[in-house]
This record gives structure tokens, C-alpha cells and sequence, in this order.
């Protein structure tokens, strides 16, 4: 289906409002949809998306961020990475587990952090509160990760060089 | 400050552990989901257990549908489709549960005026009562789990409906609107879409929710609200000295009482225009109660709920006009 507001590109995104009384539905690109407000958080993960920039930062972040895990389905729901690329939504609490690596960044971008701070469910109540050290470690190294998210977007590769390094040497000292 | 801040709202986002998120339910599962929140709700020691609703979308006719959109109830979004979606809802409406929305429970407390505590404090309670009896989806360092990540953490929005009639016609708000992304808030239009909201009433929320917790980003949300609402009222009171305002404010009232024909749209220009004249002393005989309870009133679909039956687009016109004439004379 084409786009019902620029008639040109495939429509990717199905938008629902309410307008003097009535329902009025649009099936828009994800350009169009982005104008009117609707964003798809990971519509720039999306396959076929990639400019040449977008490749060699998504290489160079490989490298920089070994994955721990390869997979590209959730074994719980049948959620794949390309789903969630495509849609902007994870299929169940565990996809956050097994493509951890590969959304971090986008979840770091959307929130500028990516460490829970407030209310706990009972469903945590009964777990020991983690060691105070190693809540610091963990957040120096999200600094670290995100002050190398800022170097390759501002395209600084010879500083984020230096955070790569010294990201691999905490992790490394950290298992 | 109120009469600038019409409504408090916040709302949380939860998810039952043991299944996956709506996107990937059937109908049948979404049903058993929708029946497990139901139960966990009516055993729960929570004021709401005692003085519900439960409404299965799929029961509801189009206009019930639209006019829970109407009076901020529900989500377009979630009266769209009726698959295995219910809303629980408090007698008086100010506690409500859409169920498999975007995710499995959006809790929402729904008040008067400026009660951001107020409304937190009931809806921590009651998520506290919930969480007892569901076991909900939750990372320790993610905080709980949605489906969308955009909110991830707390899982909390919280915002105020807030009337800027001046700021809005100063064009100030858009330059408003630019810094307060920078500040982890948005403001939108509450009625209409795009650029131009209808009748200046606009939604502020808080866009962050993970690293961020409930109290510190309804103390910030507070915090700018405040700043708006005293910046409103101070181009408010230069601008009803002007003539031309008291003359515009004053003719809306004329209309709104006279007219015999007037669309939804208009209305809202206009007792927006009446409102902003009760907060600057123009207009000194009418409640802003009143004309709080119209704007709700004169929206097409609740129009057609509340007087039970079918009304085409132009009766609908000529009832509003109608309604507006009696309750404002
Ligand atoms: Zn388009
Ligand atoms: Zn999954």
C-alpha cells in the first residue's frame, strides 16, 4: 500500500485518531508519519534503511560492543530483530533479554540513560539488593557507552577509539 | 492556578510477566489476559474493586467508542479495535484500566484541576494493590517492561490539560514548546491535531521515563507547569486591558448564547474565549464550571451518548446551539 499523504512510498505505518466525532484511519510512510508527530523508535535499525554512514557506524559499533548473543528471534514469543526494527515494539519482557545489545543504544538515545530509577515491583522486593560497587561500576561503564554513542555520532572515531578501548579493558576486568 | 490547569492525569504502563506483549497475543489470549486483570482488580483491597465498570470495547456502539476518546478516557487508538480490549472504569470516572492498549494495563487516574501528588498517590496505591495479586513484567535495571521501550522505567506519564489562551496568541508557545524538549516534557493540543490545537488547551507531559523516578519527574513536570500558568496569567492581564480583547471575549459569549447553528469547533474557539475571560476578570457572571462541563458536552459522540439516540451532523449543530443557549443564559 502506498502512502495516503505523499502517494509515493510504501506505507509502513497505520495511524488511528479521532476527528469531530468520527474515527479517521491513515496508512502512512514512516517520513509522513515522523511529520505528524508518530515516530517509530527503531525505524532507523530497519533493514534497507542503512545509508553508508549508517553502516559503518553500525560496523564500527560491532566491534566497538561485542554482542553477547547473535540471536535474531526470541525463542519465547517468535519476535525477530527485523520485527522490531520494523514495528518499534518488542514482542515480550524477554526479546529485552536476547536483543539487549542491539537496542540498548536506541534505548539510551530515546531516554539519555539506561538504568531504572524509581518504584520496584514486588516482583524485585524479594531479591537482594545488588552491591553498592558494583552499581558503580555498571554506571561508569554506561557512561563510558554513552559518551561513546556521542563520539560516532559526531563522527570523533579517534576518541572513540580511546572509549572503546577502555570500555573492553572495564568489561573485561568486570567478568 | 487551576482555572489555568483544567486536569491532572497520570497514567501507568504494566505488563503480566507470563505473557507475551499485546502485539503478539491472539484474540483468545488477550481475553484470558483481559479476565486475569479483571479478577486481580475485583479481589484487590482497592478503593476500585468496590464501584466498577467493566466495559468490553466490543459492546460499545461508535459513538460510546469516540466519546470515551472525548472525555480522555481512552486512547483512539484503543477504541479502534475491539479484540479482546476492556475498559475498567470508577463510578465517577477517575480510575480507569484500558486493557490490552499497547500494553497490557494502562492504569489511569483522571482529576480536576492541579493534584498531580494526589493523583500519583492514588495510582502508586492502587499499582501496589495490582502488583499483590499480578506478576508483573519487571528488570532490574530497566525498571518495567513495555512494549514500546519509549516507556521503559517508570512506565509513568503524567500530565496537566492546561488553557493558554494568551501565551497562544502571543505565539509564545511555540518557542515554549521547542525548550521543553530539552527538558524531558512535551506540550501537544488536547483537542484537534497539528499546529493548531482547538480552544488553547494543551496536554504537558513528561516524555523521559527511564533514569527518572515518579517524584522527581512530577516535581519537574510541577515545577514548569507552575512557570507556565504564571507566565499565562501575566499576558492574560495585559491583555485584558485592551479593548479589542474584552470586545473579542465578549462577543464570544454574545454568540454562544444566541446562536441557533454551531459546530463543535467554533464552540471550542469560543468558550475557550469565554474561559480566558472568567480568569481575567472580563466576565464575572459566568462559572468556569460551566464552561468546563461544556466543552465536554459539545463534543460530537458524547453529544449522541447522552441523549441516547442518532443525531446527524446537522441536527447535531442545531442541539449543541441549543445546549449552549440554556446553560449559558
Ligand atoms: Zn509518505
Ligand atoms: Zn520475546
Amino acid at each position: 500500500m502506498k502512502c495516503q499523504k505523499c502517494k509515493k512510498n510504501t506505507a509502513d505505518t497505520h495511524i488511528k485518531r479521532v476527528i469531530n466525532g468520527e474515527f479517521e484511519e491513515y496508512h502512512l510512510c514512516s517520513e509522513c508519519a515522523k511529520e505528524m508527530g508518530y515516530t517509530n523508535v527503531f525505524s532507523n535499525l530497519a533493514e534497507g534503511f542503512a545509508s553508508d554512514f549508517n553502516s559503518l557506524f553500525g560496523s564500527f559499533f560491532e566491534n566497538a560492543l561485542p554482542a553477547r548473543t547473535q540471536a535474531t528471534r526470541c525463542e519465547t514469543c517468535g519476535t525477530t530483530y527485523n520485527d522490531i526494527a520494523r514495528t518499534g515494539m518488542m514482542g515480550c519482557a524477554d526479546c529485552y533479554d536476547v536483543f539487549a545489545d542491539r537496542i540498548l543504544p536506541t534505548i539510551r538515545r530515546v531516554h539519555g540513560n539506561t538504568t531504572h530509577c524509581g518504584k520496584n515491583s514486588s516482583n524485585n522486593k524479594s531479591k537482594k539488593v545488588e552491591e553498592k560497587s558494583e552499581d558503580v561500576k555498571t554506571s561508569e561503564l554506561e557512561n563510558l557507552k554513552a559518551e561513546l554513542d556521542k563520539a560516532i555520532k559526531n563522527q570523533e572515531f579517534e576518541k572513540a577509539a580511546v572509549l572503546r578501548d577502555k570500555i573492553k579493558e572495564k568489561e573485561d576486568n568486570n567478568e | 492556578m487551576s482555572n489555568v490547569i483544567m486536569q491532572t492525569r497520570i497514567r501507568l504502563a504494566r505488563n503480566l510477566k507470563k505473557y507475551p506483549f499485546p502485539c503478539r497475543l491472539n484474540t483468545a489470549l488477550k481475553n484470558e489476559v483481559a479476565e486475569e486483570i479483571i479478577k486481580a482488580v475485583k479481589n484487590s483491597n482497592s478503593p476500585l474493586a468496590n464501584e466498577l465498570d467493566v466495559l468490553y470495547v466490543k459492546d460499545l456502539t461508535e459513538p460510546q467508542r469516540i466519546s470515551l476518546v472525548e472525555q480522555h478516557l481512552a486512547s483512539p487508538e484503543f477504541v479502534s479495535d475491539s479484540a479482546g480490549r476492556a475498559l475498567i472504569i470508577s463510578k465517577d470516572r477517575t480510575m480507569s484500566i484500558m486493557i490490552n492498549e499497547e500494553d497490557h494495563i494502562r492504569l489511569q487516574i483522571l482529576k480536576k484541576g492541579f493534584d498531580l501528588d494526589n493523583a500519583y498517590d492514588i495510582a502508586d496505591k492502587l499499582d501496589t494493590l495490582l502488583d499483590e495479586n499480578l506478576d508483573f513484567a519487571f528488570d532490574e535495571k530497566l525498571g518495567y517492561l513495555t512494549q514500546c521501550p519509549t516507556n521503559l522505567g517508570t512506565g509513568m506519564r503524567a500530565s496537566v490539560m492546561l488553557h493558554l489562551p494568551a501565551l497562544k496568541s502571543s505565539k509564545a508557545i511555540g518557542r515554549i514548546a521547542g525548550n521543553l524538549s530539552k527538558l524531558g516534557l512535551t506540550i501537544r493540543g488536547a483537542y484537534g491535531e497539528g499546529s493548531e490545537p482547538q480552544g488553547a488547551m494543551y496536554q504537558l507531559s513528561n516524555q523521559v521515563t527511564l533514569g527518572i523516578s515518579e517524584k522527581s519527574a512530577i516535581e519537574n513536570l510541577k515545577n514548569i507547569a507552575e512557570q507556565l500558568v504564571n507566565q499565562e496569567l501575566q499576558a492574560q492581564k495585559r491583555m485584558c486591558e485592551s479593548l479589542e480583547t474584552q470586545d473579542s471575549i465578549l462577543r464570544s459569549l454574545g454568540i454562544l448564547k444566541t446562536a441557533k447553528l454551531i459546530t463543535c469547533k467554533e464552540s471550542l474557539e469560543l468558550l475557550s474565549n469565554v474561559r480566558f475571560g472568567i480568569t481575567g476578570g472580563v466576565i464575572k457572571d459566568v462559572d468556569i464550571e460551566t464552561v468546563d462541563t461544556l466543552i465536554n458536552d459539545v463534543q460530537p459522540a458524547t453529544m449522541i451518548v447522552n441523549k441516547k439516540e442518532k443525531i446527524p451532523p446537522h441536527e447535531r449543530d442545531i442541539l449543541r446551539a441549543e445546549i449552549l443557549n440554556s446553560r449559558l443564559n
